[in-house]
């Protein structure tokens, strides 16, 4: 047995929201570390997270689970909290319940309320979870929207990293973490003004794009299977925050832009309303929509146009 | 007078999404079972006024485990409603059946291992492992720290597995994290990415085969037939050894439905006459096929949060009012019905079905199954003949793979992509990892002005209907013996063995200007 001589245990507590469970499905594609690295090993020497609960791995059910739940909120070394899932916020949050200790039931809103004030940091794990996502999507029928502003609108402080995706690349969010447990919580300077990471949100698709040189010579694909730059099926690689062309999916496998699939646009706020429709061609009336929108979310990140897509843009 | 207690199970974990279920136990045996979806999104509403092209990609974030099951749905349905049907490329349909295969041995491998197996396998039998194996040390180590989450606390006291088989069954459920990861790089080459793939879109698929695709397909695949063969296969067997008398638990409604999957040709119109890997069909217990009419399908609201009014209606045919202040109502989920009784859909539902129909390979399978346990086919109407099902399905889907992608032709036509019509409707049925999946849709003005899934739990986990009779996993439970109330292994067990998914089952429509700021908490 190796020498386990002080394994700092740093508690996680992962709760699902509204959402479909591909951002768990996805964490569980990890390669280097696995999601048994993550859960079982020391992700880093010295450093084990302890998931305490996560309903789609976890052996407990009813009671037996909301006590998890109760050990951990009450641990004095605090915890992660990792949301997962937008939260509902129409009809008192009934559109989201989820149980309570004896039998009882609250709602996931108030759930998530009650872990934040309690945990370290807060990581908002999916495009739902960080800015409303697909559960928010209009006419967003139960009122669901993404943690920060949950928080903010809740007067709570802790801070939020967002790691958006739908799915999350699994790398973005055992990266995230690691960061966490080895460096601490990201400085201002390494976050966007969506609270993303820059170390994998910090550049556009468009300018990572293997097509980049399709699109120089403007040789644009016209149908799915053809070659060329995807731009004119709609592609959103132009205001896309995301190092996918570089990481790919799936142990590398392939990736939307690779598949032949115009990039939808999966980590920005706004996602999906912003990218539909996928399949039309992006033109300048519509930039103002991701730039300016004023319904009050979080504000998107940086300028969402690389110099040389604006100025091809503008061209037609 | 014997004695009478509830038991709440919420969350019900280790499933996809929030179920709550509650059993009414009197003298040690369950009288009534209720199922409780309790998460709303309104998927359908979100749907409306957007681009037809669009459903394909979006409606995979109703699920994120079975995302491929609905994306085949959408594309066939959107098929329809473009009149393409006929006109979807070889290449188009080989690699639909390609990605929606991979999203099977996906879900699968994960279903049994990583969302059922911790009711059936002792985690912590690792801990007294003395052996070199690097996943088990792993474990062992893990143990030895003292940190157990989240594998402890669990239902204690009917662990039943041998100390070795318990640490065998742990070792591969460390490589079922691989097998099923590499299912999923299997779907991403014709895919793009999973979970939520990007290639299955109207008239066919965007990725294009060639000679390296096909040969990385192949060993990926030979990989997971041998996975599947060696290891799968084998534990089902060792956890039905042990449990034997889950053969005989957990039967449910006794009626199967199958609207077939996986297209073998695109030629005919009516998808439930196409020749399909999964045969289309009903049967009852007595096994004999009957066709399928969707026509007879209506769903039933007497017990959902929804109104009344609107209770009866077919898919696709009306608008759903909630009314989350019903006093008779307790789930999201609505109560389909064909022909006014339940059916369970799933794998045992497509084996049955394929029994029925005389499928050679399905009924070697099968036989030798029931064979190897002196069992009738009775035996299959059960907890664990819905593991059996899964796992003996998943070695045939995957044995079929490795026939179709010898079937792609590099270079040739991979979609026939298509204006959007200014108006039209289309059907799209298949058969997702769960079961029977219907999508439904009307374009008018070259946008959706109707979207409707019927999925599988919807189906498997629906609440009582208006007649008062319970939905399939209600039916599962009711009857069932419970040992120990504070560990109640019996009713998590039927439930897994349902793989319910729950983000799926919840898709009703929410009705455009309804105030929903007045409802209050119940």
């Amino acid at each position: 047995m190796p020498e386990d001589k002080k394994v700092q245990e740093h508690p996680a507590i992962w709760f699902q929201a509204s959402g479909c469970s591909g951002c768990v499905v996805s964490v569980l594609n990890g390669a280097a570390p696995t999601v048994a690295n993550l859960i079982v090993d020391q992700l880093a020497p010295g450093h084990h997270v302890n998931l305490r609960f996560q309903p789609t791995v976890m052996a407990a059910s009813g009671e037996v689970a909301l006590k998890v739940l109760a050990a951990a909120e009450k641990a004095e070394e605090g915890y992660l909290l990792v949301v997962e899932g937008a939260l509902p916020t129409a009809a008192g949050g009934l559109f989201g319940r989820a149980g309570a200790a004896g039998g009882g039931e609250t709602t996931m809103h108030q759930r998530v309320l009650d872990l934040a004030k309690k945990a370290q940091a807060v990581v908002a794990l999916g495009t739902c979870a960080a800015y409303g996502g697909m559960s928010g999507a209009q006419p967003n029928p139960s009122g669901c929207v993404g943690v920060s502003q949950a928080l903010a609108e809740a007067g709570i402080e802790v801070p939020v990293i967002n790691v958006p995706g739908c799915p999350p690349h699994p790398d973005w969010f055992t990266g995230t973490v690691a960061h966490a447990l080895l460096f601490g919580l990201p400085s201002p300077e390494e976050v966007d003004a969506a609270g993303r990471p820059k170390r994998f949100f910090g550049k556009l698709i468009h300018d990572l794009c293997p097509r980049r040189g399709d699109f120089e010579a403007h040789k644009f694909a016209k149908a799915p299977g053809e070659p060329g730059c995807l731009y004119e099926l709609g592609c959103k690689g132009p205001w896309t925050h995301a190092d996918c062309p570089e990481r790919q999916f799936n142990t590398g496998v392939n990736w939307c832009i690779k598949a032949g699939s115009p990039c939808q646009g999966c980590v920005e706020p706004f996602f999906p309303d912003v990218s539909c429709p996928i399949y039309r061609k992006l033109d300048l009336d519509e930039l103002p929509r991701v730039i300016k929108d004023d319904s009050g979310r979080l504000a998107p990140s940086a300028r969402p146009v690389g110099g040389r897509a604006k100025s091809l843009l503008q061209e037609g | 007078m014997a004695e009478t207690r509830t038991i709440t199970i919420d969350p019900i974990t280790r499933i996809e999404g929030h179920l709550k279920v509650e059993v009414v136990v009197e003298a040690g045996v369950v009288k009534e079972a209720r199922c409780s979806a309790l998460l709303f999104r309104g998927f359908e509403n979100i749907l409306l006024n957007r681009d037809p092209r669009d459903a394909a990609l979006l409606v995979q974030r109703v699920c994120g485990v079975c995302p491929v099951g609905h994306a085949a749905a959408s594309a066939l349905c959107l098929d329809n409603a473009f009149g393409v049907d006929a006109e979807v490329p070889h290449n188009g349909r080989v690699m639909r059946n390609l990605i929606l295969g991979s999203n099977y041995l996906q879900s699968h491998i994960l279903h049994f291992y990583h969302l059922a197996a911790l009711d059936f396998v002792d985690v912590a039998a690792a801990a007294e492992y003395e052996g070199a194996d690097e996943a088990l040390c792993g474990v062992r180590d893990f143990i030895a720290r003292g940190e157990l989450s989240p594998f402890v606390p669990r239902y204690e006291g009917d662990y039943r597995l041998s100390k070795e088989a318990n640490q065998a069954a742990t070792a591969h459920y460390v490589k079922a994290l691989e097998a099923r990861r590499t299912a999923h790089e299997l779907g991403a080459i014709f895919g793009g990415k999973l979970p939520h793939e990007v290639g299955i879109v109207v008239g066919g698929v965007t990725e294009v085969p060639t000679s390296d695709k096909i040969a990385a397909f192949l060993s990926k695949l030979a990989g997971l037939r041998k996975f599947i063969a060696d290891v799968y296969l084998p534990d089902v067997l060792a956890v039905a050894q042990a449990y034997p008398d889950y053969f005989e638990i957990g039967a449910g409604c006794r009626r199967w439905l199958s609207y077939g999957g996986f297209d073998l040709e695109t030629a005919e119109a009516d998808l439930l006459k196409r020749k399909r890997l999964f045969p289309a069909g009903r049967v009852e217990a007595e096994l004999s096929l009957a066709p399928v009419d969707p026509g007879k399908i209506a769903e039933y609201v007497r017990h959902s949060w929804f109104e009344d009014a609107t209770s009866g209606l077919a898919p696709g045919a009306g608008e759903t009012k909630p009314a989350p202040e019903k006093e008779s109502g307790y789930s999201w989920i609505k109560a389909p019905r064909y022909d006014g009784q339940p059916h369970e859909v799933g794998p045992l539902a497509r084996t049955l079905v394929a029994y029925a129909a005389g499928d050679a390979a399905v009924k070697k399978q099968v036989d030798g199954l029931l064979a190897q346990f002196g069992a009738q086919a009775g035996a299959l109407f059960s907890v664990l003949g819905r593991h059996a099902a899964r796992a003996l399905e998943t070695a045939r889907v995957a044995e079929a793979m490795e026939r179709w992608v010898m079937e792609l032709k590099p270079g040739e036509p991979v979609c026939d992509w298509r204006p959007v019509p200014d108006s039209g409707s289309g059907m799209g049925l298949t058969e997702a990892p769960r079961g029977a999946l219907g999508h439904w849709a009307e374009i008018e003005g070259g946008r959706l002005s109707r979207y409707q899934l019927v999925v599988p739990t919807t189906w498997n986990a629906s609440p009582h209907d208006d007649e008062g009779i319970p939905g399939p996993i209600e039916q599962a439970l009711i009857g069932t013996k419970v040992k120990d109330s504070e560990n109640p292994f019996e009713v998590v067990r039927i439930v897994r063995s349902f793989d319910p998914c729950l983000a799926c089952s919840v898709h009703m429509l929410t009705p455009r200007g309804r105030e929903v700021g007045r409802w209050r908490v119940l």
